[in-house]
């Protein structure tokens, strides 16, 4: 390789040069299936395109405006909404009660990793590597009405009277959809956040500690502040991955009963793939790439002092 | 902390106690749902329909050798250790490239490159999902491995490319000028001097974009039409379910196509974690 890039008097490629030719692949594959796309999306969305009957009929605007009186669509935009708040604040705080109970950062024993630490890194390792899809199907057995577990250990405990249809009322299906997110992603986000604690210089504490003050202050005043930017880091991630939750929620209910359990994505899913109507699918895309891009526009704001350590 | 010894003692007891608890509640309810598939999955039929008990009395395998002899699932798990493997190889080697670039080479541009991949990363699949099927059918690659190796490699392209810069930077600078001073071009600085010390680096990111892949879902549904190129997932999700779901068939199931992903995360765990870290925390 290196004998055909010879130019120039020094017999080599000069360190720029070369520089741009090995990110070029990156560069071409990425645009070439994600941007093109994503442009084509928003240049589709301006027309009524019907690929199966070969319509193609330009119609400017008038799909967004369509969208702007569609019921469905606000009915999967405050679902989404719903969803990504209540899954993301539950497992931001699960996440963080976790990483704490894990690390002691109050302790002054145990700072050093144990056997048993290594082993609960692990087991959160696992909920996140299970395909989602698989996930669904778990628990919707979990959640099955006649013989899932859920309903058997509810009633043995007391709690409930007799089975109940989790996955067949509009409120339950939803927040049953959202205990399953929070099972996926709670452990993820408490391996980031213990990384962010282990990352806490200890002499911070010892010193705190020399001084008497108490766990909590010991918790308030240099865990927090110091672990803030990690959580806002997993809080920018889970939000992103939760705004566009498609396959958990997808392959849970389907979207229903009714809509109740209809996000964004599935919505925009069935009106390109069931409707087949590609022209209107597309401006519902194209809605939601630019709420997308907002919420990352914050978080780059956010996650800047990341981007400048990196570069 | 005047507090008499025996009392502080005691309160660290409770506490200890308290601590260890909750813990081994978190890993019931971590664990707990795959030990119920598991379960599932050994039952007879007619002691799934049956709670009490939860174990079952007579176990039984009938419902992996269902799924196993299926003729659709065997297809489906080869079709995605197809895909996620080329997927894996074909990203990998370009994000090695364009990572070292990014962290070594005095290239212009590189915080945009960093922003456009992690917002990129960021896309919702379903907003580019309408044009690639549009591209893959124009292409005459609908229902092919070769349209989701495609897609399954761009998609995996970011995070592993901010893996690897994050390792890449971590080795130290003199190394690469050594080998440069000695007379590597750039390309064998990378090849013979960056590569080796960054092998873990490389593990990680290659199991971040193999799970990935592994798991895809919208993708696979949408240019798959047939088992002819169909993943596991898919299969997963399209489970045939005429009447009644046939829960242990399902519960095997979806154990067999979990299993690898699970094993690979644990044989690799410390190079998963230190990915995981890299790509969120360490940066």
């Amino acid at each position: 390789m290196t004998g055909t890039m010879r130019v120039g008097s020094k017999g080599r490629l000069s360190e720029a040069a070369s520089g741009y030719l090995f990110v070029a692949p990156a560069l071409l594959i990425v645009a070439l299936l994600a941007l093109v796309p994503i442009l084509t999306a928003m240049w589709l969305s301006l027309y009524r395109h019907l690929p199966i009957f070969g319509i193609t009929e330009f119609v400017g605007l008038r799909n967004y405006l369509a969208l702007w009186s569609d019921q469905r669509f606000w009915s999967a935009c405050a679902t989404t909404l719903y969803f990504t708040g209540v899954s993301v604040g539950a497992e931001l705080l699960l996440g963080l009660g976790i990483a704490l109970l894990l690390d002691q950062p109050w302790n002054a024993a145990g700072k050093e990793q144990t056997e048993a630490e290594r082993w609960l890194r692990v087991v959160m390792l696992i909920p996140w590597t299970v395909p989602t899809v698989v996930s669904a199907r778990m628990w919707e057995w979990l959640y099955q009405t006649d013989y899932g577990l859920l309903n058997h250990l509810l009633m043995t405990a007391g709690v409930i009277e007799g089975p109940v249809n989790w996955l067949g009322h509009p409120y339950w299906a939803l927040h049953a959809a959202i205990a399953m997110d929070v099972w996926k992603a709670t452990p993820f986000a408490a391996l980031l956040l213990l990384a962010g604690l282990k990352a806490i210089p200890p002499d911070l504490y010892r010193a705190a500690r020399v001084d008497g003050a108490s766990r909590w202050s010991i918790f308030r005043h240099i865990t927090l502040p110091l672990l803030l930017p990690v959580m806002l880091v997993v809080l920018a991630f889970r939000t992103m991955d939760a705004f566009r939750v498609f396959d958990a929620v997808y392959v849970l209910t389907g979207g229903g009963p009714g809509n109740s359990t209809e996000t964004l994505s599935i919505y925009t899913y069935d009106v390109l793939f069931q409707t087949l109507r590609f022209g209107y699918g597309s401006a519902l895309a194209s809605v939601i790439f630019a709420m997308i891009l907002m919420l990352t526009a914050a978080s780059f704001i956010v996650m800047r002092r990341r981007l400048h350590a990196v570069v | 902390m005047t507090v008499p010894g025996r009392i502080k003692r005691a309160g660290d007891l409770g506490w200890r106690l308290g601590r260890i608890l909750a813990l081994g509640l978190f890993v019931s309810w971590a664990l707990g749902p795959l030990a119920w598939q598991g379960i599932t999955s050994i039952k007879s039929e007619q002691e799934l329909v049956r709670l009490p008990p939860l174990l079952p009395e007579t176990p039984t395998a009938t419902h992996y050798r269902t799924v196993t002899a299926r003729s659709g699932l065997g297809r489906e798990i080869l079709n995605s250790i197809i895909v996620a493997t080329s997927a894996t190889v074909s990203a990998i080697a370009v994000a090695a490239l364009c990572a070292f670039a990014l962290a070594r080479l005095p290239i212009a541009g590189k915080t945009t490159i960093l922003s456009l991949l992690l917002g990129i990363s960021m896309f919702p699949p379903v907003a580019v999902i309408s044009p690639l099927y549009l591209l893959v059918r124009w292409l005459g690659l609908r229902d092919t491995l070769a349209a989701l190796i495609l897609t399954h490699t761009a998609y995996a392209l970011p995070l592993a490319i901010w893996v690897l810069t994050v390792f890449f930077r971590q080795i130290p600078v003199e190394l690469y000028w050594a080998a440069r001073v000695d007379g590597c071009g750039p390309w064998r600085a990378l090849w013979s001097v960056l590569i080796p010390p960054a092998r873990p680096g490389l593990a990680a990111a290659a199991l971040l974009a193999f799970i990935f892949s592994w798991n895809e879902f919208m993708f696979a549904l949408t240019l798959t039409a047939t088992d002819r190129s169909r993943t596991a997932p898919v299969a997963i999700a399209l489970f045939p379910s005429l009447h009644e779901v046939p829960w242990g068939d399902m519960a095997a199931a979806t154990l067999v196509v979990t299993a690898p992903v699970i094993a690979l995360a644990l044989a690799f765990q410390r190079h998963l974690l230190a990915g995981l870290t890299a790509g969120s925390i360490k940066g």
